[in-house]
């Protein structure tokens, strides 16, 4: 069954498979959900590649209008869900605990279980390639083209049922992550001496176990309208077809500020770095990320102007969005402020945490636009609106994760990331997107919507279309720059040591890559800098004093995973003897894990 | 602080146990909410089939009052953990547990009167969220009902000891829960018409 | 190690594009859906708020972006620079950049609340209002006052309010003209409005807004802003009867035979699913009877000629993937009658 507690002194505990299928420790499962999401993210760079390929020319016949719709719809759910999540999971995984001073999560188990639900969905939602019927309706699925009536085929049930899975592993990573940063930080971290990425992470935690209940609940409408013959977004029955667009964007706004604090938490960390400065306006970036959750619950319907809510509606969604832009505004200049007399080194993390910063204001322009109803209904559903999400996605979150991941890349593996690759990475990026995305407003503004597979000629938007193709392929070159790197690099290996850069926080002062129990001794804090601090933190010794007891593995977490995917699949065929073997093997699951010998 | 007492450190003093129950209980709150939510939009826009006239509110209080008796059931099974009292955690385990079934027995009942009266799933907005909002609320008893029996099983096994009180407490706090959430439910939906 | 000698900033980099692209815009003409140079009341005062904002946000990029690319250039590592001092933050500094994008965000929301009130009223009393239905995937259009039912495309007269009344009969659509102003999406089960004012003659170009299925992207508009007489003009015309079946000529009226026969399976017959008054009163496909005058078919996607009529009748699904339409399995003969038939319906 699960291995006994015992004392570890190696980093891993063995190199097969199996240690990796039954392990609890953070670090590894951190490393899971770095490498499954790049995989994700290479998928969903793919489906953008063969969009842009059909939209580099009008009435291009490249790929059917079919294929077409599957793709956008794809490449919008797995950046979204697949991609950009899990890359700031992988960290909220790694190095939460190490910037706390703890020696892993609060549940191990439970952070297993979440990483192999979230395999399970990504998984059982690409499966519907293999069988021509991948997702169509779009990353918002709106109802009620969404309706068995007018999407039969099972589309669009691999997409509700694969996201409810992800819910699942969201909400139990994010109960997971917000126990440890509350309760399990090191003697004297308080609050307002975390580092920012653990503020941030905690923050987005709060706005994952709120958010994705909503999702949840809109979901199982549509699951139930479609499987059982409910009527929650039936016209006939009287119902409405806002309902879903209420209910998804209540979800998806918090959902945008989940994907973008992270990222800014890991700019958070790396600006100071490289600035040899300390973080300005700690307190402030602090209240900001807390004032952004909470504002971010008041604006859900600036998604929705062009329905036609009425003048009051429309005026306080546009006041509402409008006063998000102000906390957003104040952590730009507090970065600024950060560098403001440093002595900033252009190493590849701050290429990227400046490159996010001088991108996400031009989305964050645009999006201040969009604030403003009356205008938002030109630009609305058009590629105004993709350069939007993209200047902030692609140039704030992206970009964001790539600082974090050469930032922290050296911590992760005991080696660096080679500096002419991870620069070759940087440029052929920013140009990559910046080439891609910006004539997208222009395209935008000119008349072309979004969602469509194909555009006439007469509009005067082919050659923007096509620098826009060329970028978007520039892009794919920079990605290929990063793997290549990898590669080189590791074979290069350049030992990277506790610090290289030379940092302020906690994880810096430990071996690279930390041994099993992270911390020889778990220290006493006595500031927000301890690297920094001209208060002496007492030296973490390099050996342990005595035993220290880690948890060992469990393969609960895994079968109990693989019991909600056999119910999804159940689920998907509408075959009742699968789900009640699904949900066999769960309970079985459940049961195992709460009863086997585990020590925490 | 030595290594031993470190492993047991919270920052909080609470058990991380308990605090992600809360933080459970919390996004409850919101998937309950949406849902109570989505009846009261629809409320009074069905345009067929029965809709509040079907309700019985005579039975639908005595259920009312078994699922409160539970509560009550269950405060006595902690305090009879707590204070190692094998006996009477076993009573009050199983009266909880049985008045959770009752419950729920009420609520088949229920739900096969009202098809057979004409209100499915998916005879009208009210049936569809009359029943996925009950349905869901009596899917959570369920499963507290199973909770308790495990409980109920370990503490046969000698396995339930005062040392597992936070266990026996968490399951406390779920039903508790489960509980206001039904007052909640039948406020709106049965007495508010 | 820097970058420093290669590098220029983001910004700059953008500007040769940009520059081109800001050039060939400002010919609108060629632009036809284009949303900066709108000839409608609406679209003005959409225009004139969008540009009131873009120029703030152009301040706010050149003070931000300058001020970092300024920040990268005079803090930059340099052999012999300072060791920083450190400041950890500035209660003034905080209080200045906060209330600083406030105030520009309420010189962009007064004048977003006043517009909100000027385009949210109903239309006046004298309005022209014309129904609008959003199919999947084409736009029907019924003139209550003058009784008549078109397709594709919408008549208005010049100078005068026109309200459109919408609604869908199956999924979510968007309604948009970029010309005359903002989109209004379209919904089954409610009814939404737009208005607007049109002041100058031509053809402007629209297309549904919002994903709406397969041929979303096929699903086109014409709005045609005629003259008020040109428009009175065209009421007659529509409101004419078609033209007797005895009037056409030989393969025309072959033509009527192949549009009125029943077919095997019974939906592969034209009259199932099509009006032309008087003659057959299917309700499911676009109003036929004048779809002669007509400059496109099919929803705007293909011209309203011979050969464009052709084209959508040998193979409807492959011009309009997922078309309602089914493929009628029509032979040469049966398609250059019906052609002819159709071409006569002005």
């Amino acid at each position: 069954m699960t291995s006994a507690a015992t004392t570890i002194q190696a980093s891993s505990v063995g190199v097969t498979v199996w240690s990796w299928i039954t392990t609890t420790d953070h670090k590894r499962i951190g490393i899971m959900y770095g490498v499954t999401a790049f995989v994700f993210f290479l998928f969903g760079g793919l489906e953008a590649l063969l969009i842009r390929a059909q939209l580099m020319k009008p009435a291009n016949d490249l790929i059917d209008a079919e294929t077409f719709n599957q793709l956008f719809t794809m490449h919008g759910t797995t950046m979204v869900f697949l991609a950009i999540m899990p890359l700031s999971a992988a960290f909220f995984n790694y190095i939460v605990p190490l910037q706390i001073g703890a020696r892993d999560v609060a549940f191990p188990r439970l952070n297993a279980f979440s990483f192999w639900l979230f395999l399970a969905g990504g998984l059982f939602m690409n499966a519907s390639f293999l069988v021509g019927a991948a997702p169509n309706g779009g990353w918002f699925g709106y109802a009620n083209l969404t309706s068995t009536q007018f999407s039969p085929g099972l589309n669009i049930d691999f997409w509700l049922i694969g996201l409810q899975m992800l819910g699942v592993a969201s909400i139990a990573a994010g109960i997971n992550f917000l126990v440890t940063i509350v309760n399990l930080r090191a003697p004297g971290m308080r609050m307002m001496r975390m580092p920012v990425f653990t503020w941030m992470t905690l923050i987005t935690q709060f706005l994952v176990v709120t958010a994705f209940p909503v999702i949840t609940v809109a979901l199982v409408f549509l699951m139930f309208d479609r499987t059982f013959g409910t009527t929650f977004y039936s016209v006939a029955a009287g119902g409405d077809v806002l309902l879903w667009q209420h209910l998804f964007w209540l979800f998806g706004h918090p959902e945008v500020y989940i994907l973008i604090l992270p990222a800014m938490g890991m700019v958070s960390e790396v600006i100071p770095t490289f600035s040899r400065k300390p973080l300005f306006g700690y307190a402030i970036i602090v209240y900001s990320g807390l004032l952004i959750a909470v504002l971010g619950w008041g604006v859900w319907a600036h998604h929705m102007f062009a329905v036609g809510m009425g003048p009051v509606a429309d005026a306080v969604f546009s006041s509402t969005t409008m006063l998000i832009a102000i906390p957003t505004g104040v952590k730009i200049f507090n970065w600024m402020a950060t560098m403001w007399g440093g002595k900033i080194s252009f190493k590849t993390p701050m290429l990227f945490a400046l490159g996010f910063v001088a991108m996400f204001v031009i989305g964050g322009l645009s999006g201040v636009m969009h604030s403003s109803a009356p205008t938002d209904l030109q630009q609305t559903d058009t590629y105004f609106v993709v350069a939007h999400i993209h200047y902030v996605l692609y140039g704030g979150a992206i970009q964001g994760i790539f600082s974090g991941i050469y930032y922290w890349w050296p911590k992760m593996t005991g080696w660096m990331l080679n500096e002419r690759w991870g620069k070759a990475h940087f440029w052929l990026s920013l140009i990559g997107m910046n080439l891609a995305f910006f004539p997208m407003h222009f395209i935008g503004l000119l008349g072309m919507p979004r969602r469509i597979y194909t555009y006439d000629p007469v509009l005067g938007v082919g050659a923007m279309n096509l620098v826009s193709t060329i970028g978007a392929f520039i892009i794919g070159l920079s990605v290929i720059a990063f793997v290549i790197n990898v590669f080189y690099s590791r074979r290069q290996r350049v030992e990277a040591g506790m610090d290289p850069w030379g940092a302020a926080t906690l994880e810096w002062s430990i071996p690279s890559p930390p041994p099993r129990y992270n911390f020889a001794a778990i220290p006493e804090v006595v500031s927000r800098l301890p690297r920094w601090s001209d208060t002496e933190m007492k030296a973490i010794p390099a050996e342990p004093e005595g035993e220290i007891h880690m948890p060992g593995g469990s393969y609960w977490p895994a079968v109990t995973a693989v019991g909600i995917l056999i119910l999804a699949v159940g689920a998907l065929v509408t075959k009742l003897p699968i789900v009640l073997g699904g949900v066999a093997v769960v309970v079985v699951g459940i049961y195992a894990w709460a009863f086997e010998p585990f020590e925490m | 602080m030595s290594d031993t007492a470190l492993a047991h450190y919270t920052s909080t003093g609470l058990d991380s146990r308990k605090i992600a129950f809360w933080t459970f209980l919390g996004s409850e709150c919101l998937l309950f909410g949406t849902l109570i939510t989505t009846y009261l939009v629809y409320h009074g826009k069905s345009v067929a089939g029965p809709t509040t006239e079907i309700l019985n509110i005579p039975l639908t209080s005595v259920s009312t009052f078994v699922l409160l008796m539970s509560s009550l059931a269950m405060v006595l099974a902690l305090a009879a953990v707590t204070r190692g009292d094998a006996l009477f955690a076993r009573v009050w385990l199983a009266t909880t547990a049985l008045l959770g079934s009752m419950f729920l027995g009420f609520q088949a009942y229920e739900f096969t009167h009202f098809v057979h009266e004409g209100l499915t799933l998916q005879t009208s907005l009210f049936g569809s969220t009359f029943f996925v909002l009950t349905g869901f609320h009596g899917g959570h008893v369920f499963i507290g009902v199973v909770w308790l029996l495990t409980l109920l099983v370990r503490s046969f096994q000698g396995k339930l000891g005062p040392d597992k009180t936070l266990q026996v407490e968490l399951s406390g706090l779920y039903w508790h829960f489960v509980d206001v959430v039904w007052i909640v439910i039948f406020t709106v939906v049965y007495l508010l018409r | 190690m820097t970058l420093f000698a290669e590098r220029s900033s983001p910004g700059l980099k953008c500007l040769p594009a940009l520059l081109l692209v800001v050039i060939a815009v400002g010919c609108g003409g060629e632009f036809p859906q284009s949303t900066l140079h709108p000839t409608a009341d609406f679209g003005y005062e959409v225009d004139s708020l969008f540009r009131i904002i873009f120029w703030w946000a152009v301040v706010v990029f050149v003070v931000v972006e300058g001020g970092l690319i300024y920040i990268i250039f005079r803090f930059r590592e340099r052999p012999g620079s300072p060791e920083p001092r450190r400041i950890h933050g500035s209660t003034l500094l905080e209080v200045a950049w906060t209330l600083a994008p406030a105030l520009v965000l309420v010189f962009i929301a007064v004048p977003t609340i006043r517009t909100i009130i000027n385009v949210s009223g109903r239309a006046p009393d004298d309005a022209l209002v014309i129904d609008v239905i959003g199919h999947q995937w084409w736009w029907e259009y019924r003139y209550l006052d003058f009784n008549i039912t078109t397709a594709n495309e919408v008549h208005v007269p010049q100078g005068r309010t026109v309200q459109f009344r919408m609604t869908s009969v199956d999924v979510i659509h968007s309604f948009w003209v970029p010309k005359m102003g903002g989109k209004r999406d379209v919904l089954p089960g409610r009814t939404t409005y737009i208005a607007f004012k049109p002041d100058s003659i031509g053809t402007f170009y629209g297309q549904c807004a919002e994903f709406c299925g397969v041929s979303h992207a096929n699903m086109r508009l014409r709005l045609m802003v005629d003259s008020p007489s040109e428009f009175e003009d065209w009421i007659r015309q529509e409101q004419n009867p078609p033209p007797p079946k005895e009037s056409l000529d030989t393969e025309a009226q072959r033509g009527f035979e192949v549009f009125t026969a029943v077919r095997d399976p019974g939906n592969h017959s034209c009259l199932a699913c099509h009006v032309i008054e008087g003659v057959t009163f299917g309700v499911l496909g676009p109003n036929l009877t004048h779809v002669g005058g007509r400059t496109t078919i099919a929803g705007g996607i293909l011209p309203m000629t011979a050969d464009g009529l052709a084209e959508w009748l040998r193979d409807p699904s492959r011009v309009k993937p997922g078309s309602l339409m089914p493929d009628i399995d029509l032979t040469e003969e049966e398609v250059s009658a019906l052609v002819a038939y159709l071409s006569t319906l002005r």
